[in-house]
């Protein structure tokens, strides 16, 4: 097994053994449940606004992890021991990536399914809304990171990460809201965003790390 | 095993003060530099320019064959055990069946199945050391091997090094406390 695959496959076993992974699907559920309860009970308003609370609620559950990405990496050395090897930090970025979406897309689309009953969204309209999240979710991954490797280090790093992650989500929430509502072109449009945002994070995450490692 | 490391007139700057400068030195196989100094005089930094995550701010680093770094991140997973917490530094290198010999050779092979997480200072040193030693790695760049090891461990350090030595290997230490390098160059920062 090559080395990246090792790598990346630690970070999906971080992402499953410290409970991480709970406590971000947990939290998307109870956002997609405070909708209902600030709106009422009316299934045709809830069932027309769906994609769109199930997308925020997406969003701000990716902000959770984002704190354990990058920064404990770098406080026990862990980073330090990868450079020593040689491996250069855009590749442990891509492999950082790659792992986390791996450990929160699947969790995420299955909690998705029970959110999308709780706002009425009719079924003909969950694979749109599934398959907007299946293309959308490795942007939000590799923001994730990028922002994490930002982040690291610094003192108030979990509001820090808010502000840098969320607005350049918001192509990716008007694109995947756009897609799951079955707005034509939209969809491409969205896997052009995380297609571009999968390419530049690594590189982003990686020169981030450096530069927190001397 | 052939493997040089040496430093031309290397500068270090840190937070815009100067730490050290016009340090040089070369090391061959077999040869140890011991580099002391009080805290906070740039040893460390020292020890991460030759392992190439600091830039020098002047000079020039050559270094011939794989490093391996002991510094104070453990970078251990805490929530796994010991053994798979070195298993998978041993496996990024494809080095994993060299791990049970370096556990062995720092004392820690019983201690395979405990969690990282409830290792002493000085077994957490030792278990850095075992992941030195398992990369196979010529050049040992170790900072503050000896902190939190007991005099029994500190003499088993000087076996692991020596032997290293003896093998082609390059030593890189850098200590305040008596670590016995015999015919080691020495730099005093």
């Amino acid at each position: 097994m090559s080395a990246w695959l090792r790598i990346v496959l630690r970070e999906v076993r971080r992402a499953w053994s410290s409970g991480g992974l709970l406590l971000p699907v947990a939290f998307f559920l109870l956002v997609a449940i405070l909708f209902p309860f600030g709106i009422g009970p009316d299934a045709r308003l809830l069932a027309r606004i769906a994609p769109g609370a199930v997308w925020a609620a997406a969003l701000l559950a990716a902000l959770l992890p984002v704190e354990r990405l990058v920064a404990p990496d770098l406080e026990s050395g862990v980073l330090d021991q990868f450079a020593v090897r040689g491996i250069p930090d855009g590749s442990v970025a891509a492999a950082k990536i790659a792992g986390h979406w791996l450990g929160f897309a699947p969790p995420l689309l299955v909690a998705t399914i029970v959110a999308a009953a709780l706002l009425h969204l009719p079924e003909a309209a969950l694979p749109a809304l599934l398959a907007s999240l299946a293309i959308g979710t490795p942007g939000l991954a590799a923001l994730g990171v990028a922002t994490a490797a930002l982040v690291a280090g610094l003192r108030g790093a979990g509001a820090l990460a808010g502000l840098i992650l969320l607005p350049f989500a918001v192509p990716l929430l008007i694109f995947g809201v756009g897609a799951a509502s079955g707005q034509p072109g939209a969809i491409k449009l969205l896997g052009a965003v995380s297609l571009l945002l999968v390419a530049g994070c690594p590189a982003a995450a990686g020169a981030a790390m450096r530069m927190g490692r001397s | 095993m052939s493997a040089a490391l040496a430093f031309e007139d290397v500068a270090c700057v840190r937070g815009g003060r100067l730490l050290f400068e016009e340090v040089g030195f070369a090391l061959g196989p077999g040869d140890a530099l011991l580099v002391r100094g009080p805290n906070g005089v740039g040893k460390s930094s020292l020890i991460r320019i030759a392992a190439g995550l600091l830039p020098p701010a002047a000079g020039t680093v050559r270094v011939d064959g794989g490093r391996a770094l002991l510094a104070e991140g453990i970078a251990l997973d805490s929530e796994l055990s010991l053994g798979e917490a070195l298993r998978f530094w041993a496996g990024l290198e494809g080095r994993g069946h060299y791990l049970v010999d370096a556990e062995n050779r720092v004392g820690l092979r019983s201690l395979s199945r405990v969690p990282v997480r409830l290792l002493s200072t000085g077994q957490r040193r030792r278990a850095g050391l075992a992941r030195v030693i398992a990369s196979g790695a010529p050049v040992w760049l170790l900072d503050e091997p000896a902190n939190g090891l007991d005099s029994g461990a500190i003499s088993m350090l000087e076996d692991i090094v020596a032997r290293h030595r003896a093998e082609g290997g390059i030593a890189v230490v850098a200590t305040h406390q008596p670590i016995s390098l015999p015919g080691a160059q020495e730099l005093t920062l």
